[in-house]
C-alpha cells in the first residue's frame, strides 16, 4: 500500500492505495466521486476522462499511485457552484446527451479540446471536433448533437 | 399547447444530474458489508464439466463462497426460459434446451458461467475466480447458422435434434407464391447475410443484490429496461422469491438498446448468492464480459426471391431465413425472427403474395435476442436490398420502382398478419429525395470522379411495427406476457403532480416528455411534475421500455389516467363554483367557468380534493387515478432514408458524405428528443453497415471482445444528419404517436449498402462493408 496525496476538485485528499489501484477506482471507491465512469477498461471509450494538472487523461488506465502530488478535476468539480461550465450548459442546450453514461467523459474531453484549441489559436471546425472525439464513444446520440454542443461551447468560451 | 406542452422542444429535466456527475447508476450504489461476485466463465465453446475443484479458490483471501450450478439447482433455482412460444409449421412446440444460470453439466459458449466466487473485494473475487479449477472435456463446437443444420454437426442441446429450434412460416401459401414467381416477367434472387452485432450500451450490465434475513426480503439494483418484468420472471420462473418479497430497482441506466430487457444469469446468481453467503453481492461487467455474455443481435442467413410483372408491379415475394439464436434461448429470442421480422416483409409495398419461412437454430455462440430494431432491421435489409437490386436489374429508377408499389390506401391488410393503419409513403420519399437533392446526384458523382472518388447513392424505405402490443393479439401468437402499460397520476394537495409509469427511461428522456403531457393538459410548468419509474416498490407494475413502446403505450396510459383526474377535478370545481361541469375549462394552471369571471387556481381545486370539506355528495377525497392501457393495434412508423457515400478506390475506405432521413412517427411530443433518437439509431445502423461485426472463430472463440477489436462507430465515422418528419397520426392511440426509438437503426443499413454498391458497381457486398471487403468487391 502507498499513501497518495492529491488535490481533487480543489480539495486536498489523501488515501492508502495498493500498487494496482486505478485512478478511476480511487475516485469512485475512496472519494465517492461516481461521476467518473468506467465503460471499457481499455482506454477506448473515454467515459473515465478526468483532468490531471489541466490535461485530459483516461483514469481507467492510470494508476492512483502515479498521481501523487497532482491536481485532479472530475466532472463533479467542473461547475462553479450552481453555475454550470459553458460546456455543461451547451450539452444540455443542444441535447448532447441521452443516457448520460458517457457524458462526464465527453464533457471533460470537450473542455480540454476547446482549451487546447484556444491556447494555440486554432478554430474548432466540425472535422477537427469529430477527429478529437475519437477517444470517446457514445452509443446514444450519434454524436450529431455532441458536435453541436462543442461548437456552441467553443463559441461561448472564445 | 403551453410553452412546455406537446410539440415543444423542452430541454431535458434529467440533464442536470448527468452533466454534473450526479447520475445514479447501479455500480454507483454501495451497501454496508458489500461483497463482489466474479464469474468463472468457460474458455471453451462446448465442453462437459467433469468436475470443479474449488479448494484453492476457497482458501484465498476474502473469499466467502465459491458456488456452482449443482448448488444453484439444488437450492431450487429454476432454469432460464424464453417467454414466447413458437410452434413449428408441423404444429410441434419449439425445442427449448435447458439453461441454468450456472452450468451444471455442459457449457455451450465461450463465456458460459460454470461457477461464481464471492469475495470481499473485486480484486480478490477475480483472483479467486482464476483459481477455480474446472475440469472440462472439450467437445466439438458449431458457430455457423447455416452449417449447424448440416447432418453430423455437433449437437448443442439433446432435445433440439439437428440444432433446429423451430421451422416456422407465415404468409400466403408457399405454392401460390411459387406460382406467382414462376409467372413473373422478372425475378430477382439474392442471398443476404445480416451480420451479428453486439449491443454495447456504454454502461456495462451490473447487479447489486441483498437478502435481508430479518424480513426474508430481497432487493436488487440492476441495469434493466423493465424492472417489473425482471421481478415477475425472477419470481414466477426462477423461484428466487415471491414478488412481494423481491424489490427490483433499475435506477439511472446507461443505455439499453434491447440488451437490458433480458433477465440474465448474473442477476439470478447475485440474488441467490446473497442469501447463500449472507452478504450483499455486487457484480459489474468488465467490457469483455459484456461482449461475451450480453445477448447479441441479428445474425441471419437469408435467401429471397421477388417477382415483377411487365408494369414493374411486385407479383410475389418469398423469403427463407435461418436465424442464429446462439447457445440458449434468451427471454424474447424466439419472437425476434418471427413476429418482429417475418411479418414486416411486405415493407411499404402492396404485395398480394408473400411467404416467409424461418428456421431458428442453436450454435455454440452467445444467446441472440432483441437489439435495437429487433427483427425489423433484418426485414428491412432484405426488402430494401432486394428492391434496389431489382431496380438495377430492371433498369428503372430505384425511387420509382418503390413508388410504383407503395401501399396507398389504409387500412391495408398484408398477407403477413399486420394491418397497416395509416401512413403516407410518398410524402416521406418526396421529402427525403428533395432534402438529398436526388436530382442533382449525377453532377455530384461526376465531380467526385474528378477527385478520384467513387460516389454512390442508396435509398431505403422502411416500415416497422411498434407500440408493442395488443395483449390478446400477442397472447394468441405465443407471448407469455401482456404488453399493456400502466400509469398512476397522483396530484398533490398543492397541485404538483407525480406520474408513476411502468415505462423505463435509459436515455429516452421520459422525465421530460412525460411531464409535457401534464403541461399540455393542465397548463402546469414541467417543473411542477415529477416522473417516477424504475422501482417495483413505487410503481405497481409495468412492462418497461423496448420496441419503441413508451410513447405509444406508456404515454397512452398516462393520458387515460389524466382523463380520470381531469374528470374528477372538473366535478370538484363545478361544485365549488356552483357551475355546470360542462362549462369548466382548465388552462394555464387555472380552473375557470367559461363565459364568466369565476375561477379557481388549479392548486385550490387540488387542495379541496384533500381537505374534503366541501366535495360533491358521495365523492371520495383525494385526486389520484390509475390506468392500465392495452393497445388495440401495433403502430407503424415508416420513412425514407437516402445515403450518399464516397469510396476511395485505392483503399476501399467508405465515407458517408450525406445522410437524409424523412420519418413519419405520428404525433411528436418533443422534436429535440425525437431527432436525438434518429441520430443515434442511424449511427448504429451505419455502424452495422460499415464497422460492426461479432466474429467467432470456427471453434467458437469470440475474437471481437473489446473496443480494440469490435469497431464501434466513433464521431469521425459518421456525418451530421439532415432530418425531417411528416405526421400522419396513428389512429389507434389517444395521442396519435407511433414511436421513434428504433427507426434509425432499422432504415439505415440498406441505404448505406445500396449507396456503396451503387458507387462501386458491384452488388455483391456484405455488411460490414469494411475497406478490405469494398476493395475486394471492386477488384475481385
Amino acid at each position: 500500500m502507498t499513501t497518495v496525496n492529491m488535490t481533487v476538485n480543489g480539495r486536498k485528499v489523501s488515501g492508502e492505495v495498493s500498487d494496482r489501484t486505478l485512478l478511476s477506482q480511487f475516485l469512485r471507491e475512496n472519494l465517492n466521486l461516481t461521476g467518473t465512469h468506467v465503460g471499457c477498461d481499455t482506454s477506448q471509450c473515454g467515459a473515465c476522462v478526468v483532468h490531471v494538472d489541466g490535461k485530459a487523461i483516461k483514469s481507467c488506465t492510470t494508476l492512483a499511485a502515479q498521481m501523487d502530488g497532482t491536481s485532479v478535476t472530475t466532472i463533479e468539480g467542473l461547475a462553479n457552484g450552481a453555475d454550470l461550465h459553458p460546456v455543461q450548459a451547451a450539452f444540455r442546450e443542444h441535447h448532447g446527451l441521452q443516457c448520460g453514461f458517457c457524458t462526464p467523459g465527453m464533457i471533460m474531453t470537450a473542455v480540454d479540446m476547446i482549451e487546447r484549441a484556444k491556447a494555440s489559436g486554432r478554430k474548432l471546425d466540425e472535422k477537427t471536433i469529430r477527429a478529437e472525439l475519437e477517444g470517446n464513444i457514445c452509443r446514444c446520440t450519434g454524436y450529431h448533437n455532441i458536435v453541436r454542443a462543442i461548437e456552441a461551447a467553443a463559441a461561448a468560451m472564445a | 399547447m403551453g410553452m412546455e406542452g406537446i410539440g415543444a422542444r423542452v430541454k431535458r429535466k434529467e440533464d442536470q444530474r448527468f452533466i454534473t456527475g450526479k447520475g445514479r447508476y447501479t455500480d454507483d450504489f454501495k451497501m454496508a458489508g458489500m461483497h463482489f461476485a466474479a464469474f468463472v466463465r468457460s474458455p471453451h465453446a462446448h465442453a462437459r464439466i467433469k468436475g470443479i475443484d474449488k479448494s484453492a479458490a476457497e482458501a484465498m483471501p476474502g473469499v466467502v463462497g465459491v458456488l456452482d450450478g449443482k448448488q444453484l439447482t439444488g437450492d431450487g433455482i429454476g432454469n432460464i426460459i424464453c417467454g414466447w412460444m413458437i410452434h413449428s409449421k408441423d404444429g410441434s412446440p419449439m425445442n427449448m434446451g435447458a439453461w441454468s444460470a450456472l452450468a451444471t453439466e455442459y457449457v455451450r459458449y465461450v463465456g458460459d458461467a460454470a461457477a461464481v466466487v464471492i469475495a470481499d473485494t473485486e480484486e480478490n473475487a477475480r483472483a479467486a475466480a482464476g483459481a477455480v479449477d474446472v475440469d472440462y472435456e472439450v467437445l466439438p463446437a458449431i458457430v455457423d447458422p447455416a452449417a449447424t443444420l448440416n447432418a453430423g454437426a455437433p449437437q448443442v442441446h439433446d432435445n433440439a435434434p439437428g440444432n433446429l429450434i423451430y421451422d416456422w412460416e407465415v404468409g400466403t401459401d408457399v405454392k401460390t407464391v411459387d406460382e406467382a414467381l414462376a409467372n413473373s416477367v422478372h425475378v430477382t434472387e439474392m442471398e443476404i447475410r445480416n451480420n451479428r452485432l453486439i449491443p454495447n450500451a456504454i454502461e456495462p450490465r451490473a447487479a447489486l443484490a441483498n437478502y435481508d434475513m430479518a424480513d426474508d426480503h430481497f432487493t436488487l439494483y440492476t441495469t434493466s429496461q423493465n424492472p417489473h418484468v425482471a421481478r415477475l420472471v425472477l419470481s414466477a420462473f426462477y423461484q428466487v422469491a415471491p414478488e412481494h418479497k423481491l424489490r427490483v430497482i433499475a435506477p439511472d441506466v446507461g443505455g439499453g438498446f434491447g440488451s437490458k430487457i433480458f433477465i440474465y444469469p448474473e442477476e439470478i446468481v447475485c440474488l441467490w448468492a446473497s442469501k447463500r453467503t449472507g452478504v450483499p453481492v455486487k457484480w459489474t461487467a468488465e467490457r469483455t464480459e459484456s461482449f461475451l455474455a450480453d445477448a447479441h443481435g441479428r445474425d441471419h442467413v437469408t435467401k429471397a426471391w421477388i417477382g415483377f410483372d411487365a408494369d414493374n408491379k411486385i407479383t410475389g415475394f418469398k423469403i427463407d431465413t435461418i436465424a442464429n439464436l446462439g447457445a440458449y434461448m434468451s427471454l424474447f429470442s424466439s419472437s425476434v425472427p418471427t413476429y418482429l421480422y417475418a411479418i414486416l416483409m411486405s415493407g411499404q409495398y402492396d404485395i398480394a403474395n408473400v411467404h416467409c419461412n424461418v428456421r431458428a437454430v442453436y450454435t455454440n455462440t452467445a444467446p441472440v435476442d432483441a437489439y435495437r430494431g429487433a427483427g425489423r432491421p433484418e426485414a428491412t435489409y432484405v426488402v430494401e436490398r432486394i428492391m434496389e437490386t431489382a431496380a438495377r436489374e430492371l433498369g428503372v429508377d430505384p425511387a420509382e420502382l418503390r413508388r410504383k408499389n407503395f401501399v396507398r390506401s389504409f387500412p391495408h391488410q398484408t398477407p403477413l398478419i399486420l394491418c397497416y393503419d395509416a401512413g403516407d409513403y410518398d410524402a416521406t420519399l418526396d421529402a427525403a429525395l428533395k432534402a438529398a437533392d436526388y436530382a442533382g446526384f449525377p453532377a455530384r458523382r461526376a465531380e467526385a470522379e474528378k477527385r478520384g472518388k467513387k460516389r454512390g447513392i442508396g435509398l431505403s424505405c422502411y416500415i416497422e411495427a411498434c407500440g408493442l402490443a395488443p395483449s390478446a393479439a400477442v397472447g394468441s401468437l405465443g407471448a407469455g406476457v401482456g404488453l399493456w402499460e400502466s400509469a398512476e397520476v397522483r396530484v398533490n394537495p398543492v397541485g404538483t403532480v407525480e406520474v408513476l409509469t411502468g415505462a423505463h427511461s435509459h436515455g429516452q428522456g421520459h422525465e421530460t416528455t412525460f411531464s409535457q403531457l401534464i403541461a399540455e393538459r393542465f397548463g402546469l410548468p414541467t417543473d411542477n411534475v415529477s416522473i417516477v419509474h424504475g422501482d417495483t416498490d413505487k410503481v405497481q407494475f409495468g412492462m418497461g421500455t423496448y420496441g419503441s413502446r413508451s410513447g405509444a403505450v406508456g404515454m397512452s396510459a398516462v393520458v387515460k389516467a389524466l382523463d380520470k383526474v381531469e374528470g374528477k377535478a372538473r366535478k370538484i370545481a363545478a361544485h365549488l363554483m356552483e357551475a355546470d361541469e360542462a362549462d369548466i375549462v382548465i388552462e394555464n394552471g387555472e380552473v375557470k367557468v367559461a363565459g364568466t369571471d369565476k375561477k379557481l387556481g388549479w392548486h385550490e381545486v387540488c387542495l379541496a380534493a384533500y381537505t374534503a370539506h366541501n366535495l360533491p355528495e358521495g365523492m371520495e377525497p383525494g385526486l389520484k387515478e390509475t390506468s392500465f392501457y392495452d393497445p388495440t393495434n401495433f403502430t407503424f412508423p415508416a420513412g425514407s432514408y437516402v445515403c450518399e457515400v464516397e469510396v476511395d478506390p485505392e483503399t476501399g475506405v467508405t465515407e458517408v458524405v450525406q445522410f437524409v432521413a424523412a420519418d413519419d412517427f405520428g404525433r411528436i411530443i418533443n422534436p429535440m428528443i425525437v431527432e436525438g433518437q434518429v441520430h443515434g439509431g442511424v449511427t448504429q445502423g451505419i455502424g452495422q453497415a460499415l464497422l460492426e461485426h461479432g466474429i467467432y472463430t470456427e471453434d467458437g472463440q469470440l475474437v471481437t471482445a473489446s473496443y480494440m477489436d469490435y469497431a464501434m462507430p466513433r464521431a469521425d465515422n459518421v456525418p451530421s444528419y439532415k432530418l425531417s418528419t411528416h405526421e400522419t397520426l396513428c389512429p389507434s392511440n389517444p395521442l396519435g404517436v407511433k414511436g421513434c426509438g428504433e427507426a434509425g437503426a432499422i432504415g439505415s443499413p440498406p441505404a448505406v449498402i445500396n449507396a456503396i454498391t451503387d458507387a462501386i458497381g458491384n452488388n455483391n457486398l456484405s455488411m460490414p462493408a469494411t475497406p478490405a471487403r469494398v476493395w475486394a468487391a471492386m477488384n475481385g
